[in-house]
């Protein structure tokens, strides 16, 4: 249960953070999206063909990629749906954004306070949500090269570029995500595995949503 | 069979060097196809389905002299038939042997993921290995010529192996073989130049086809298939042969330049997120003094 996530912290009594089922809508996303860059990293380049022949080969990744594919994209507008309210970037993302290098530089006491998702956050949200679109776009055009008349073959080779660049852009923004949930900001992959953060975690890194969810900020009063 | 001769100088999908490479043995091979002789008997469609043992496919008639509107995975050589109307009114039956054109710099082969599923021989042949392909058809993008076909059910591609299994045991390519009128001839890539040559120069001498002249397209580094045509300056009027083919530009880059963008934009992003976090640490929790909790 999520105390045992919450022991990592003074205090005990956690707040939710992510729902079940947004715990396993992004479980979900994220084993499909792996699933597709460990096969397509395989597909990008020799030197890292290795990953397909240990996910069982590469004819079989090869045939898995796309329909994992079309996973990742269902998911995705599943996600979009279930946080698409939440993901609104507004003034006080700006202001996040505006002040990004103190964020990043952990100077965080002098952050604006944020709502449930960071600026960052956000962003990372719609490259990932428009991403998904150009990979399954340019995807189809991958998937079922035979279809396009050799007339139209620069649509093809058009695609091909469009569906690597996509890639390369989402492994980007995951590279950062993994790296922040992970590492840099403890406790989060925590809230996506148990559904809760601790009070003080809360108000640390979302103080807008901290206040909303208690009703007011009790630790921040004099 | 024997491939002891058939030394490989280029694999697809292959990281690091390849033992044979830039060599080039001493004859590189070539079939020259002088479609000025061509009846279109399709002897060499009937000995290319022969010699790799598959079975005749129904063909498609659509009002032309042509088997089937294109190859297939399973049918390498087509003679592709155009009914065609010259300014001046003339009319001719165009014939035109279809198929892999062994191009020196393939764009099958640069384009292909998959280690050694496509292989370029030292003599010049370019061939796919089925037992390594993936099924990914980037071959199919790659090629100038439309060429490689997919079979649905193997999840394979296939082409015309230039008989490599033949050459490689001294024989020449079946469809030579069986071609009737002198129309195919095989050697080395030099011979087949002196004789398409020979050919087009009789062409400019004794027949009105003025404008013939060898088809060996340099955009691709030459073919090792290389066509005689009575109008070398539109091949497209021979069932679409390109005028100029060359590897996609747009394949080039997303092979070239595109892939160290990648690659350098990957390892930059994971150093520097190491970086980040040897340099500023995981971010602490500010913890509310113990009574403030309420
Ligand atoms: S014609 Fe096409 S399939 Fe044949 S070698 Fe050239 S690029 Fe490859
Ligand atoms: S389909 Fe073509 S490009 Fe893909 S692995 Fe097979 S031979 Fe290579």
């Amino acid at each position: 249960m999520s105390t045992a996530a919450a022991t990592h912290y003074v205090s005990s009594d956690a707040i939710q953070r992510y729902t079940f089922h947004e715990r396993v809508m992004h479980w979900l996303n994220a084993l499909a999206y792996t699933y597709c860059l460990a096969t397509g990293l395989a597909f990008y380049t020799p030197h890292l063909f290795w990953l397909a022949v240990m996910l069982g080969g590469a004819p079989t990744s090869r045939f898995w990629h796309p329909i994992l594919g079309i996973g990742f994209f269902i998911a995705m507008i599943w996600m979009h749906v279930v946080w698409r309210s939440d993901m609104e970037i507004t003034e006080t993302d700006k202001r996040f954004l505006s002040n990004v290098e103190d964020y990043a530089t952990n100077r965080d006491d002098r952050v604006p306070p944020q709502e449930k998702y960071n600026g960052g956050q956000k962003l990372y949200y719609w490259l990932m949500y428009y991403g998904t679109f150009l990979l399954l776009f340019s995807g189809l055009f991958l998937w079922f090269p035979e279809y396009i008349s050799f007339s139209l073959a620069w649509v093809r080779h058009l695609m091909i570029v469009l569906h690597e660049v996509a890639a390369l852009i989402t492994i980007g923004g995951f590279i950062v995500h993994v790296y922040m949930s992970v590492f840099l900001v403890p406790g989060s992959t925590d809230a996506m595995i148990h559904g809760s953060v601790s009070r003080a975690w809360a108000r640390t890194h979302h103080r807008l949503w901290y206040i909303r969810v208690t009703g007011g900020d009790p630790v921040g009063k004099e | 069979m024997s491939n002891g001769t058939l030394e490989i100088k280029a694999i697809s999908g292959h990281a690091g060097p390849v033992a044979g490479r830039d060599t080039s043995r001493d004859y590189d091979v070539c079939k020259l196809i002088d479609v000025t002789t061509c009846i279109g008997c399709k002897a060499c469609e009937v000995a290319c389905l022969e010699w790799n043992g598959y079975p005749f496919r129904e063909t498609v008639f659509d009002n032309t002299y042509q088997t089937m509107p294109d190859l297939a995975w399973n049918y390498y050589n087509l003679i592709r038939f155009n009914e065609h109307v010259a300014e001046d009114g003339t009319f001719s039956w165009l014939m035109r042997k279809d198929g892999c054109m062994h191009c020196a710099d393939p764009g099958c082969l640069l384009a292909c993921p998959a280690d050694g599923a496509i292989v370029q021989y030292a003599n010049g042949i370019v061939d796919f290995n089925q037992d390594n392909c993936i099924g990914c058809q980037y071959c199919v993008t790659g090629c100038p010529f439309n060429i490689p076909k997919f079979n649905h059910e193997t999840k394979k591609v296939h082409k015309c192996t230039l008989c490599s299994d033949r050459v490689g045991a001294g024989l020449e390519p079946a469809c030579i073989k069986a071609c009737p009128t002198g129309c195919l001839h095989f050697g080395s890539k030099d011979d087949m130049k002196d004789l398409a040559d020979k050919r087009v120069k009789q062409l400019h001498e004794h027949t009105s086809h003025k404008s013939a002249g060898v088809y060996d397209p340099p955009g691709v580094g030459g073919t090792h298939v290389i066509y005689v045509l009575h109008d070398i300056d539109h091949p497209q009027y021979y069932g679409g042969l390109p005028k100029d083919p060359r590897v996609p530009l747009l394949v080039r880059i997303w092979k070239g330049p595109l892939k160290w963008l990648g690659n350098f934009a990957i390892a930059a992003g994971v150093i520097a997120a190491a970086t980040h976090f040897v340099r500023y640490g995981p971010k602490k929790v500010e913890e509310p003094k113990k009574e403030e909790v309420v």
